[in-house]
């Protein structure tokens, strides 16, 4: 089997702690470009006790939620999570937050990124993982790239902020694909 | 697409109606015969009341995968049920089949439900393999899942005791080349 | 055997009560290691927080399921409650057949292969057979889980049931297999419950 399924090299993913998590995670939503980057949703601050309410709450069956929590120091970071609406089609959705602009762009997504697609194809079983994003954010359609993911199609002006009108993407990655790019890596 | 999934040529496969009292009736008059309830359940048989009847209608949907009343293709008449219960991640589910007036039994329905209740597995759940259990002895079952595709994969040994007497519970799978192989029907054409 | 041979206690280990506030925060590290969790679960892993196990036990006290016997493993290193290490379970009962399913587990590594196990297994056979007064015991084990298959081997479980791939882990299919035990084949049943240990 896989030596540990939820490490990954700078990160690990691990379960909510709404005892200790709850003040950093509501803190995330003060940045409102962290919020636009997220979500369509229209940009809201996040109360501490919704955010609570929501760090205890089980996860349903379909749903497989993460924190993300570095390897060097245990910090939180941000969170990743696999959504099945229709398990006979074994298609999942994933959704990806790294929370402080000062950890964006040191690899974090990408290293959750990875851990999670081996967990949706080797533990949950998928036949391929998807992924929604806005034409706004090249950063993170880098680190999916770089995690194996292919652009599949735009939906062309779905968004609107800032007067702007553009489009959101929608990426896609085959178990073959993943498979192949995969099978020679040694944990 | 395959035609109709859930019309075969005797039987069709339909939602349980909690509101039926014809429905409920049914289910009621099922559990009067103890052999059949024997023969489905290990829970230590007993008839039941409107009320237990009406809830098992209820939360006929409430599992992963699907539960299906069968009915004739003609009237609304509920001749017994058929089950998967998923284990989605693994892609494996249970099945459960009953037919449940011994004046139904040995006509066909039966096999016919096991047919469509595998093609629903393998070409909409999407299944890898469909498992059941069946009581030892029950020869007729037996014979109509080996028909249909299933496999003997083993049996526990004095799993149940009836009239103080042991039965084994024989544990039978079909895996989705074994249900190619047998079922014609499962090469499916896609319209071009 | 007679009532004033011990149910609870072994010689390394005991088989005690679950203490939600105590074990919370073990049990939630035991749910990051997915290596374990793939051994003794079929379930999708997934780490839980103390919180989230707490509530799990909350809503098992409310159950009240006649039909299951949940014990902690602990050690009897000490005199108060002992570290946990592990679970032991008496589940799935019918009782009008008289059967049962037996599942256990030990989380770390570094406290297996030190006859715990074996411990566990022994009180547990006894408390199945004897105070719940059953006839026969299930235990289920995934195809590679060699050590386990081995460990209800030599217990005198034998292998009933193979079903064919009907476990999809790391990329390949495993069969699942369900091993049986029936009261009167309780290897060397003249001393009950010492059967062979060769860790």
């Amino acid at each position: 089997m896989a030596s540990h399924l939820f490490h990954g090299q700078l990160i690990r993913l691990a379960a909510a702690n709404a005892d200790s998590d709850t003040d950093t995670w509501a803190n995330w939503a003060r940045d409102s470009e962290f919020l636009r980057l997220l979500d369509s949703d229209p940009a809201k601050p996040w109360s501490r006790q919704q955010t609570r309410k929501d760090l205890e709450e089980e996860p349903k069956p379909h749903a497989f939620p993460f924190v993300i929590r570095t390897l060097a120091d245990d910090r939180l970071v941000g969170f990743i999570g696999l959504w099945i609406p229709n398990w006979n089609h074994g298609d999942g959705w994933v959704g990806i937050g790294i929370g402080h602009r000062d950890d964006w762009g040191k690899g974090y997504g990408t290293d959750a990124l990875r851990v999670l697609l081996r967990y949706a194809f080797t533990e949950i079983n998928l036949r391929r993982v998807s992924l929604g994003l806005f034409a706004y954010n090249p950063r993170a359609q880098r680190a999916y790239e770089k995690a194996g993911f292919v652009l599949e199609g735009r939906m062309r002006q779905a968004h609107h902020r800032d007067g702007q009108r553009l489009d959101e993407l929608c990426m896609g990655v085959l178990r073959e694909e993943w498979e192949e790019k995969n099978s020679k890596i040694q944990d | 697409m395959n035609s109709h999934l859930f019309q075969g040529s005797l039987l069709r496969l339909t939602a349980a109606n909690p509101d039926s009292s014809a429905d409920v009736d049914a289910l009621m008059r099922w559990a009067r015969d103890s052999e059949y309830l024997r023969l489905q359940e290990g829970d230590p048989a007993m008839p039941r009341s409107a009320a237990r009847a009406k809830e098992i209608l209820s939360n006929a949907q409430d599992h992963d995968g699907a539960t299906f009343i069968l009915r004739p293709l003609d009237d609304e008449r509920a001749l017994g049920f058929v089950g998967l219960w998923a284990n989605w991640t693994h892609g494996d589910a249970w099945l459960g089949i009953g037919i449940g007036d011994r004046a139904d039994w040995s006509k066909g329905y039966g096999s016919e439900a096991l047919r469509l209740a595998l093609r629903y597995a393998f070409t909409e759940l999407n299944l890898h393999r469909v498992s059941l259990t069946v009581l030892e002895g029950n020869a007729r079952a037996i014979r109509a899942y080996e028909k249909a595709g299933f496999v003997l994969e083993g049996q526990a040994r004095h799993y149940s005791r009836y009239d103080g007497q042991w039965y084994g519970e024989v544990f039978m799978g079909v895996l989705r080349e074994d249900w190619e192989e047998k079922d014609s029907s499962s090469k499916i054409q896609v319209p071009n | 055997m007679s009532i004033s041979d011990q149910l609870f206690e072994g010689e390394h280990i005991r088989l005690a009560p679950l203490d939600p506030e105590k074990d919370a925060e073990t049990e939630s590290k035991w749910t990051h290691d997915p290596d374990y969790q793939r051994l003794i679960s079929a379930q999708p892993v997934r780490p839980l927080s103390p919180g989230q196990i707490k509530k799990k036990y909350e809503e098992a006290e409310k159950e009240k399921k006649h039909n299951q016997f949940v014990f902690a493993l602990r050690t009897r290193e000490d005199d108060g409650a002992g570290r946990l290490i592990g679970f032991a379970r008496i589940e799935h009962i019918e009782w009008n057949h008289a059967h049962g399913g037996l599942a256990l587990g030990i989380a770390s590594p570094d406290d297996r292969g030190k006859g715990y196990g074996t411990e566990a297994l022994r009180l547990l056979l006894r408390y199945a057979f004897d105070e719940l007064n059953l006839h026969r015991l299930t235990a289920t084990v995934f195809e590679y889980n060699t050590v386990a298959l081995r460990f209800f081997e030599k217990a005198g479980f034998v292998i009933e049931v193979r079903r064919r791939q009907a476990l999809n882990r790391d990329g390949k299919r495993w069969d699942w297999l369900h091993l049986g035990l029936l009261r009167e084949e309780m290897k060397d049943k003249d001393s009950r419950f010492k059967f062979q240990d060769s860790n």
